[in-house]
């Protein structure tokens, strides 16, 4: 759980940086550069397979210590506030991964599949990502702002996977000093917060025509 | 303080033996003092029932002040009720006021099956002390206690989580009933002390493969145990815990 969530947290750093290009309002040239560099580069697209792997093995680790946990207790209290002085996020990770997961494959089928079966096998022939995001999130319709939202959704329930996920990843590895422990909960939050943002502003910012 | 008297309502729950099933059954007790104790409550109850022929509620207590941690009691859906950092024997009767009603249940979880209404069956945590919960010492002569110097840190954070009565109530807490509070004490306890290093990886291995057999769930380090021991351990301790087990799964020569 621990590894494969400091993993995501890595791809993450990745991921988020490279879309932020959008925000260099360059109709899209800055972003286009670095993603053909992850996409038509021979060691980014074999590392992806890894990337598939880690969210695999995170998901289905995931799912097997939420069902193992569920039934350690098979007769449930009439009342429960055992769990004051827990937050209510930390209580709920499968619940927020099950969300990330829908937003996910929603996600998928709008960018990485449609750019993929352009590909086929080769390395280049990739579609222009930046007209696809704006055509994904310029229109008015109903899908689109239905798109925004799930969109939005997402990001929130990422934020808040991450504020408990990333302290709760390096307490699983051991790390045990106080001063850490606060500093990395610090970070964790500031983390959680500013990559949710900023993803959630990709699809605001061009469906309010932000971004020529 | 004010003292005042008080009617109350509770909710009890009634078990006869681990076999069958229970149920919650209602009961009134009147002129309880505001200086009782919680378990002094029951008492009062309890010789209601005997007084009118019918079964005593069955629960767990032993030394009434705070420090043997046997007086297992979910109390409005809280381990050891309302207050902070205290034991239901140390719980009294001020925290309530006339007219409540109180729910009382047995600590869940199945690592902790219930023998009858409100006593559970914790052997389990001391099946994980004797897994490795100890050191061993050579018979003869005792040792001078303060003949190995300890860093005052380390003996701080040791007394601190050697606080622990193994009262359960972290489990009883936990969404995921893991006992890795408890179990994180114990081994820091032992972990922070030179007398605890011949032994160290073999304690954390053995402990934690116990802990596993007995059918507690994972932590996932959502801080409800924390907040609701008695004897405020810090759940740092769970991350000190990780640590030893990992170094000693990496290093231990078995
Ligand atoms: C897609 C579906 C997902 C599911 C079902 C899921 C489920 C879970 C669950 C049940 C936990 C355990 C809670 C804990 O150990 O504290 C967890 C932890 C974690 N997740 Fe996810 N997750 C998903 C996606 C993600 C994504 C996309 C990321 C980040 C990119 C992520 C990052 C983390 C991190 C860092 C942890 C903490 C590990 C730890 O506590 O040791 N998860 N996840
Ligand atoms: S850690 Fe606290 S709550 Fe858990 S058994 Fe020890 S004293 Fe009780
Ligand atoms: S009866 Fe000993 S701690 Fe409550």
């Amino acid at each position: 759980m621990s590894f494969t969530g400091v993993f995501l947290i890595l791809f993450l750093i990745v991921h988020v940086g490279i879309n932020a290009c959008i925000f260099a309002n360059d109709g899209g040239q800055m972003f286009n550069t670095a993603a053909h560099f992850m996409g038509a580069n021979i060691v980014p697209r074999i590392l992806e397979v890894g990337l598939f792997a880690g969210f695999i093995l995170h998901i289905i680790q995931g799912y097997m210590l939420t069902v193992k946990n569920k039934s350690a207790r098979k007769v449930s209290y009439a009342i429960d506030y055992g769990n004051k002085g827990s937050k209510w996020y930390s209580r709920s990770m499968a619940l927020l991964g099950t969300l990330v997961l829908l937003f996910l494959i929603l996600h998928l089928s709008n960018f990485w599949i449609p750019n993929r079966s352009s590909q086929g096998f080769s390395l280049g022939g990739e579609i222009d990502l930046y007209e696809k995001m704006k055509e994904t999130f310029s229109g008015h319709d109903i899908i689109t702002i239905l798109t925004i939202l799930v969109y939005v959704l997402g990001c929130a329930a990422l934020g808040y996977h991450l504020a408990h996920g990333f302290q709760s990843a390096f307490k699983t590895l051991g790390v045990h000093n106080k001063r850490y422990q606060v500093m990395l909960t610090n970070i964790g939050y500031g983390f959680a917060v500013i990559v949710s943002l900023a993803f959630a502003m990709m699809p605001i910012s061009f469906h309010f025509g932000l971004l020529n | 303080m004010e003292h005042y008297n008080m009617n109350l309502n509770l909710k009890v729950w009634r078990q006869k033996n681990s076999k069958t099933n229970g149920e919650f059954k209602m009961y009134r007790v009147e002129n309880i003092s505001s200086e009782m104790s919680f378990l002094e409550m029951f008492d009062v109850l309890n010789e209601q029932l005997i007084a009118a022929g019918d079964e005593p509620i069955a629960f767990d207590h032993d030394c009434r002040e705070g420090i043997c941690g046997m007086c297992s009691m979910y109390i409005n859906g809280k381990p050891h009720g309302p207050w902070q950092a205290n034991t239901t024997c140390q719980l009294h009767m001020r925290a309530f006021k006339d007219g409540d009603t109180i729910v009382v249940e047995p600590w869940r979880a199945n690592a902790f099956p219930v023998i009858k209404d409100l006593v559970v069956d914790r052997s389990a945590f001391d099946r994980i002390i004797q897994a490795g919960g100890y050191v061993s010492v050579n018979t003869g002569n005792a040792v001078d206690g303060n003949a190995i110097p300890i860093n005052k840190d380390n003996a701080d954070a040791a007394f601190a989580a050697a606080m622990c009565i193994g009262c359960g109530a972290c489990v009883a807490a936990c969404k995921n009933s893991s006992a890795m509070l408890f179990l994180s004490a114990k081994v820091s306890h032992l972990a922070l002390l030179p007398q605890g290093e011949p032994e160290r990886h073999s304690r954390v291995l053995n402990m934690v493969a116990q802990m596993d057999k007995e059918g507690f769930g994972a932590c996932t380090n959502t801080g409800a145990c924390e907040a609701t021991c008695p004897k405020e351990i810090s759940i740092s301790n769970i991350a000190r815990l990780n640590q030893e087990y990992l170094s000693a799964s990496l290093v231990a020569e078995k």
